[in-house]
């Protein structure tokens, strides 16, 4: 339940509502505890963004999640 | 970064003496656990796991008013892990009853759009959870939605294994997306060491390491380990909508008793949303099953694999306690991960 994931923000759209990419995976979440732009990105939480990130910190957690995920498949 | 061999081989250097330090994450645990973590641990070291698993915490007493809720005829959602948790008259989701798992508060009342009929979101988690749902009130819900409130919060629970001291613990590892949302400020004030950690192996072996540090150097202070995510202050923005719409109050956890100001309860001007009032449930204490021990390992002075239970009455497929129910339960990561002592 405690999972947090890194995603980009594409789209805002109205009511607080935004559309972010996790890599392979594009979903809408809600964006009311956090101000953030297109183009950053944020910690994904229960359907909620948590938390904005650094775009390279993001993108690093990203790569330690694929890489995990790899390791759980072989 | 450096790699988890070189802090592997410094924590091995730097162990000199029994340590126990103590995490609170659900998350931690499952990590320790898929990567054999302890067995590459100096033997000195232990790290237990501490009442960190959310739906684990949750008391029988209120898993029961939840079931009572179904009984109105309320359509329950909630979390995955919680409908399986056995209350006194079964779990949720063998009750028969209306009972659907969402992805977080905000579907729940995308459900209570859609329907005349009642719809409850079982409310669970800590800080990180507690303002999604505070964000999801704020947006005015439909009169026919409400919630049954069993958020906490942690350092109230810390203060408690602190003041107690039955486990013995030189340090704790605070939860990392407890700390994303909430900051580390409020942990300052406890005089012992405590280091916030993220969730890879390299990011635990990293905050075991400044733990024997702290120890060693006798020094007592928040260090930050997951500085990627998180800073002192946290999230003011969705503290201060939890704050808005919750004030504190007094609650029992699972395996503890009541907990001065752990717990969260909805404030007045919200009292609408307020499941419990709704539909007049009272939330009782339950006394725990003989044999589980979950309340125990929740205080971090068993292990699962001490339960007679473990392993041959309770098992993931057939829980008795919590702890072997939730996917952050210890026991059922130690069933799945085959985990010895």
């Amino acid at each position: 339940m405690c999972i947090a994931v890194p995603a980009e923000v594409l789209e805002i759209k109205e009511g607080n509502i935004g559309v972010v990419d996790y890599g392979d995976l594009r979903q809408e979440v809600r964006l009311d505890l956090v101000d953030v732009e297109v183009g950053e990105f944020v910690l994904v939480h229960v359907g909620f963004a948590i938390q904005k990130l650094s775009r390279e910190e993001a993108l690093e957690t990203r790569k330690i999640f694929a890489v995990v995920y790899a390791a759980m498949e072989e | 970064m450096t790699g988890g061999k070189e802090i592997a081989q410094a924590l091995k250097k730097e162990v000199d003496r029994d340590y126990t330090f103590m995490h609170i994450c659900g998350t931690h645990e499952a990590s320790i656990a898929r990567s054999g973590l302890r067995s590459v641990l100096p033997e000195q070291l232990k790290i237990v796991m501490g009442p960190g698993c959310p739906v684990c915490i949750t008391p029988q007493g209120e898993i029961d008013a939840a079931l009572e809720l179904a009984e109105k005829d309320c359509i329950i959602a909630t979390y995955g892990d919680l409908v399986r948790v056995p209350g006194t008259k079964g779990a949720l989701e063998s009750v028969g009853k209306d009972v659907k798992i969402v992805q977080g508060v905000h579907k729940a009342v995308e459900i209570a759009k859609k329907t005349d009929r009642e719809v409850v979101f079982i409310s669970v988690g800590f800080e990180t959870t507690a303002p999604t749902v505070a964000a999801t009130l704020l947006t005015q819900p439909p009169e026919n939605f409400s919630i049954l409130c069993c958020h906490r919060f942690v350092p109230p629970a810390m203060e408690f294994l602190l003041s107690q001291g039955e486990a013995k613990l030189d340090g704790f590892m605070l939860p990392g997306h407890v700390c994303v949302v909430a900051g580390y400020k409020e942990y300052e004030h406890f005089p012992v060491p405590q280091v916030v950690a993220g969730f890879e192996p390299d990011d635990i072996l990293l905050g075991l390491l400044m733990l024997v540090r702290q120890v060693k150097e006798g020094r007592a202070e928040v260090e930050n380990a997951y500085p990627r995510a998180v800073c002192r202050d946290g999230n003011p923005k969705a503290m201060a909508m939890m704050h808005r719409v919750f004030e504190p109050c007094d609650v029992e956890w699972r395996g503890f008793p009541v907990i001065p100001g752990s717990g969260l309860r909805l404030r007045k001007e919200f009292e609408q949303y307020d499941a419990q009032k709704k539909f007049a449930i009272e939330i009782r204490h339950v006394e725990k099953h003989g044999a589980c021990i979950c309340d125990r390992v929740l205080r971090g002075i068993a292990d699962p694999t001490d339960c007679k239970l473990f392993g041959t009455a309770c098992t993931p497929r057939k829980p008795v306690g919590p702890c072997m129910v939730s996917h952050e339960g210890a026991c059922k990561i130690w069933a799945l991960y085959n985990q010895k002592k």
